[in-house]
């Protein structure tokens, strides 16, 4: 589904990115972890394509379409996800508008019938059950005076509505309690099938308990210094990241993938 | 210059002449009208030079001639319910070229209200004091070209009596239809909402069809002790026209006055508003909201007054502009001496849709006063990049993204007038001028 191959990419002339090799395939979850300035925010910024960030060199297929071709919102179209780690507020807009206008985006492309009001409302019911949000988070304005796991559990909402082929969490995890991260990793994990695919990434452990990756892959420096199964993500909790960078240092080189 | 403007003049004081034929008045408002075309004679229209119009240049409009209506002709309008929200089906009264027109009003819904020609019940026994202590006594004449010639040309308008403790339920709308080409309107209000009685009033300035021509509009309110206004004001001038307005208001003991004013149509459009608080315990909210594109220009004035203790004024004035268009926004809030536990509150956002758009924005704040509570502000910007990103990675496209910003922009405002089918209708609008639908 997704292939990265040699990814180089940054922000303001500064590389970030210093050759990202991944493959993630339908049904699949994949850990990103590093420590704080690794890249991995970088990483989920280019997949979603933001234009502050440029990409230098290699490239990212998406089920075989050159990902770095599409603008943004052709990308959310065709099944890409991203959702925030700081999500932005949107003030006039009703949480309801906003994904209803989105949905309508999608399905017009696909060349779908658009829903109307009502029978958006029926959908939007049923798929916010998934991050047991309240009726009355639909009436206002998008993120506006939500609290931080509020608008986490947002994001996971827009999810479930647009039921992305590849999603990418950015630091979901980050400021949520451990209920409000029970019910976000709970949403996702409904979320998954064996059509989509999921990309975590996350500074901590504490997420995937919940959100059971298939592949870790954690970056120092720019690159892939280790992969391996879930248990990497339990050895560096007791670890640390120090190994790695110190272990990525030494060896110079990028751990091989199982 | 200087000769076209004394030709000008020349043209509204001949006009003057025939009001004054056509609509001879009772002593004490003959010398109202013609001490205000004497000050308007020594005025003339406001010139750059002075503080207040600084930005805002009336040259064109003192040179152009334009013909004041001076009798209630019969000018065919097409079908006028086409303006009436219809919570005011039975309670509106239509204002064409600034007479009042009864064959087009409809008043059946406004029991004891009393609603009726504002020159016609200077004669009537029961209002002729009322009208006397009240006319031209917040919107004064003296300092002002512009209210000194709506007061010379005085011949019609609207006369609101809300009675003591009467709570009118319908909206009461008074549509105001320009109508004629190159004409000079001066269309006039006065309201006066006895103790303890609360009444909506909707004021809304409209144009038959894009003509030329120049709306100089005055509405006094007077709310009396206890009494409750909300206040909607809705500018849609021909985009060729010029439309300058004053509103003042002044509110009694525990008052309450909140109004919005949305400023969409004319060439050229001034706004003055002022609130005088000059007893204990009234509330106030003045919202406004002005959305203009290509050369369109836009003045809101505002003087907020706090000269009692114990009121509150809250403040939300936004402006959307695009193409070359240009606003201005001047916010003034007085705290006098002795006015503590003042609550005051201006905020003043703008937002601008191309790079040619323009606002200059200035809030004010005197204070006189130790115990209040008072903060201001004012903000220009443009549509946040990481707000678009943020809707582009949701799939929807940046044009779109921006239209759906921009509609929630105007939102902060729209959102808050609690008259739903004129929420519907500027949400329409809004969305129209964005070419863009989104139902809701």
């Amino acid at each position: 589904m997704l292939e990265i191959r040699n990814l180089h990419a940054g922000i303001d002339g500064k590389e970030i990115l210093k050759g990202i090799n991944l493959t993630v395939n339908k049904g699949e979850i994949h850990a990103i972890m590093g420590p704080n300035g690794s890249g991995k925010s970088t990483l989920a910024k280019v997949l979603a394509g933001h234009p502050q960030y440029e990409v230098t060199a290699g490239e990212i297929l998406y089920e075989g379409r050159n990902l770095l071709e599409m603008s943004p919102d052709e990308r959310a179209r065709a099944g890409v996800f991203m959702a925030f780690q700081y999500p932005i507020e949107v003030p006039g807009v009703s949480n309801a508008q906003f994904l209803r206008l989105a949905y309508n985006e999608k399905r017009k492309h696909l060349g779908e019938e658009e829903l109307d009001p009502l029978e958006f409302k029926d959908l939007l019911k049923e798929r916010a059950k998934v991050v047991e949000m309240d009726a009355s988070f639909m009436t206002r304005s998008v993120n506006e005076g939500f609290s931080g796991g509020e608008k986490k559990r947002n994001e996971i909402l827009q999810m479930a509505v647009l039921e992305p082929k590849l999603a990418v969490l950015d630091e979901t995890d980050s400021g949520l309690d451990i209920d409000a991260l029970r019910v976000v990793a709970k949403g996702v994990n409904q979320l998954l099938t064996p059509n989509n695919a999921i990309i975590v990434v996350t500074h901590y452990q504490r997420l995937l308990n919940y959100i059971v990756p298939d592949f870790v892959h954690v970056l120092a420096n720019g690159r892939i210094a280790r992969e391996g199964g879930k248990e990497l993500a339990l050895e560096l909790e007791s670890k640390g990241y120090d190994w790695i960078k110190t272990a990525d240092n030494g060896k110079g080189a990028v751990a091989p993938a199982q | 210059m200087v000769t076209e403007l004394v030709k000008s003049e020349n043209s509204y004081q001949s006009a003057f002449r025939e009001v004054r034929e056509l609509s001879p008045a009772a002593p004490w408002l003959e010398l109202v009208r013609n001490s205000a075309m004497d000050r308007f004679e020594q005025l003339g229209f406001p010139s750059v030079r002075e503080e207040e119009w600084k930005y805002t240049n009336l040259a064109t409009l003192a040179k152009q001639s334009f013909e004041p209506v001076t009798s209630a002709e019969l000018l065919d309008v097409g079908d006028s319910s086409r303006f009436v929200y219809p919570e005011s089906a039975g309670a509106h009264l239509v204002v064409v070229d600034g007479f009042l027109r009864e064959d087009l009003s409809e008043t059946s819904a406004l029991g004891d209200v009393v609603a009726t020609d504002l020159f016609g019940a200077v004669a009537d026994a029961r209002y002729n004091k009322l009208i006397r202590k009240y006319l031209a006594r917040n919107a004064g004449y003296h300092n002002n070209g512009l209210t000194a010639l709506n007061t010379a040309f005085l011949q019609s308008g609207v006369f609101v009596c809300i009675p003591k403790n009467v709570k009118l339920e319908a909206p009461l709308q008074i549509t105001f239809i320009g109508g004629t080409a190159n004409s000079a309107t001066f269309p006039r209000v006065l309201l006066v909402a006895e103790e303890n009685s609360s009444a909506t009033l909707i004021e809304n300035f409209v144009s038959s069809d894009e003509k030329r021509y120049f709306a100089n509009a005055i509405s006094e309110i007077v709310l009396k002790d206890g009494a409750h206004l909300e206040h909607y004001r809705l500018q849609r001038d021909s985009k060729k026209a010029f439309h300058v307005s004053t509103t003042s208001a002044e509110l009694g003991r525990a008052s309450r006055y909140e109004t919005t004013s949305i400023n969409l149509g004319a060439q050229l459009s001034r706004h003055d508003v002022s609130v005088v608080m000059d007893h204990e315990g009234a509330e106030t909210s003045v919202d406004g909201l002005y959305m203009v594109d290509s050369d369109q220009h836009t003045d809101t004035h505002s003087v907020i007054d706090h000269k009692q203790p114990h009121c509150t004024s809250h403040q939300l004035y936004k402006g959307i502009l695009d193409g070359n268009a240009r606003a201005v926004f001047n916010g003034k809030i007085f705290v006098r001496e002795g006015a503590q536990k003042t609550d005051a509150m201006q905020t003043n956002k703008n937002l601008l849709l191309s790079e040619k758009a323009r606002v200059d924005t200035k809030p004010q704040l005197e204070i006189y006063a130790d115990d209040v509570k008072c903060a201001h502000g004012a903000a220009v910007g443009q549509i946040e990049p990481e707000e678009l990103f943020y809707l582009e990675t949701r799939g929807i496209g940046p044009e779109l993204g921006r239209s759906l910003l921009t509609y929630g922009f105007a939102e902060e405002v729209i959102a808050k007038i609690k008259l739903e089918s004129i929420r519907t209708e500027l949400d329409q609008i809004v969305l129209k001028q964005l070419h863009t639908s989104l139902e809701t």
